[in-house]
């Protein structure tokens, strides 16, 4: 199943001009539990698909709201010269197509 | 010594405006203090750049108007913080022209305390020798950009404001500061715990960007307690739950569980949220790290030329197709033909609406073709006349460009609008965006504005 059909809200937003983060709320702890556990769900395979070093990509759970936050350098700054989002609010994909075991 | 404090947060952002009742209801209890976050970098670098509000004067007017009599009225601060937008000079005197027609208009006047947060060049050569570390991904600073850096401002905390409440004033006018110093400086100076009041004021700061339904055009009202503080939307349309107020600690912050400011780090691992009625939330737990040294986040654009663009649809599936083509044959001849700009001097960009124009190269295109396609070529370039004329260029060879299987040999865009051209000004990016360990002081001018 992808990721985007899992989550219950999957949603990007700049987290500063350099960074973007993608919130991904579940609605059951058993999803939250396979994506987090997912082989596929790692910092290599987010790196590799937003084509950016891992060191740069972070995943952090805060289970209390069935949540995983992802942070990612943004390949240029917001609203400068090359930027296509400038709030970032559309940049949870091609994490959102990302397919979970 | 007070044993609790009562306060508003007016909206989210100055102009993004609030309901009338949310006023009217938080006006049923006492409050301490009513405060106001107006600034963001979310809306890019143009508006710190530019020295320009993102909000539009008749909104933030209409914001003002509504709550300067009350605090009048009631003898209580407002705190306005990161005032204008960007908090840098130029925003700071826009806001204050603002409150000086009010004040003519509605006969009051108001005591204001001013915080300008601007930096000087001489402080910038200084911490650029060594004394800047990037900030959320910034990559390193580029000492050459001092003396290019555009409205070059500090975020300070709460000490400012803090002083500035000891004036007594009416009205605090802030430069850029941190969001939590405009609501964490009043518990703070009358001795609540710094690390509640910082998570209040990080929550109270969206306005009630926390409630459901969500409203960054709203108010908040928070009352902080010696061990706690509780959040409810005075607007009876909406409430806070524990989820929603402890789902906002993910709100375009890097990691949930805790958060930076210059007074340290609020850790929130151990933060309880509790339902007290149906619409609002007891929040505990949260604590001050306090930092080993005070630091202070800069942030500074830089001019990075000026834009045109134009915008065109196309229907022609052959022209669909062979889109990558025409953009080629447009930038040779552009190439060809623009003699009043050096190569390496402009940039010329194709977002193709419908095809890859947001996530760009980071997805296949392997799906069967768009109907339509929107297109925007945008030209950046040293002047904005260079900009106009390159764009003028590229338009005129983008509708006739020729490409293989071409039958719609009249035309390969149809543009919406007359003139088809759009001058889009100053282009600039985020050229400091850094943390300094050097210490730095703000004090606040008093002025009474009539």
């Amino acid at each position: 199943m992808k990721l985007y059909d899992l989550a219950m809200v999957c949603r990007s937003k700049n987290a500063g001009p350099f960074q973007v983060t993608i919130d991904l709320m579940f609605d059951s702890a058993e999803r939250y539990q396979t994506v987090l556990n997912s082989p596929a769900f790692t910092v290599e395979t987010i790196g590799n698909l937003y084509q950016t070093d891992p060191e740069k990509v972070a995943i952090k759970p805060f289970e209390r709201i069935l949540t995983i936050k992802v942070v990612l350098a943004r390949s240029c700054s917001s609203g400068s010269p090359l930027d296509s989002d400038v709030y970032g609010s559309q940049q949870h994909f091609p994490l959102g197509n990302l397919e979970i075991e | 010594m007070k044993e609790s404090i009562r306060y508003l947060s007016l909206c989210g952002l100055l102009g993004y405006g609030y309901a009338p009742v949310s006023l009217k209801n938080a006006l049923s209890g006492d409050l301490d203090f009513v405060g106001v976050d107006a600034g963001s970098t979310d809306p890019g670098p143009y508006y710190l750049g530019s020295g320009k509000g993102f909000v539009k004067r008749l909104q933030v007017k209409r914001d003002l108007e509504l709550i300067l009599p009350v605090i009048k009225e009631k003898k209580i601060p407002l705190i306005i913080g990161s005032t204008g937008g960007s908090g840098a000079k130029p925003h700071v005197e826009s806001v204050l022209e603002i409150m000086a027609e009010i004040a003519k208009e509605k006969g009051l006047q108001f005591k204001t305390a001013v915080i300008y947060s601007d930096l000087s060049r001489d402080f910038l050569k200084e911490a650029a020798q060594g004394h800047l570390t990037g900030c959320g991904g910034a990559p390193d600073f580029n000492p050459d950009n001092v003396d290019f850096l555009c409205n070059p401002v500090a975020q300070f905390g709460t000490e400012p404001i803090i002083a500035a409440l000891k004036q007594d004033v009416d009205v605090i006018v802030a430069g850029r500061c941190c969001d939590t110093a405009v609501f964490a400086a009043y518990p703070i100076l009358h001795g609540f715990p710094a690390g509640l009041a910082l998570h209040a004021a990080k929550i109270a700061e969206c306005g009630a960007l926390c409630a459901r339904p969500v409203g960054a055009n709203d108010s908040l009202v928070v009352e902080m307690f010696k061990d706690h503080f509780t959040v409810e939307p005075p607007n009876p349309q909406r409430a806070c739950t524990p989820d929603s107020v402890a789902a906002h600690s993910l709100y375009e912050q890097p990691d949930p569980n805790c958060f930076y400011e210059p007074e340290g780090k609020i850790d929130l691992s151990n933060c309880t949220f509790e339902a007290l009625s149906d619409r609002k939330v007891k929040v505990s737990g949260s604590r001050l790290v306090p930092a080993e040294k005070v630091t202070t986040k800069l942030e500074g654009t830089r001019l990075a030329g000026y834009r045109s663009i134009t915008i065109a649809g196309l229907r022609d599936p052959s022209a669909i197709r062979h889109l990558s083509e025409i953009e080629s044959g447009v930038r040779n001849a552009v190439a060809e033909s623009a003699n009043f700009v050096k190569e390496n001097e402009y940039s010329l960009r194709f977002l193709r609406y419908g095809l890859d124009a947001v996530m760009g190269k980071l997805e296949s295109s392997d799906y069967p073709l768009p109907q339509e396609v929107g297109l925007v070529i945008e030209a950046i370039a040293p002047t904005q006349e260079k900009a106009d004329a390159l764009i003028g260029l590229a338009r005129s060879k983008a509708l006739h460009q020729g490409f293989p299987d071409r039958k719609a040999t009249a035309g390969n865009l149809a543009f919406p609008f007359s003139p088809s051209d759009f001058s889009g000004g100053a282009v600039y990016e985020f050229a400091l965006y850094h943390i300094t360990d050097l210490s730095l002081e703000f004090m606040p001018e008093i002025k009474v504005i009539q």
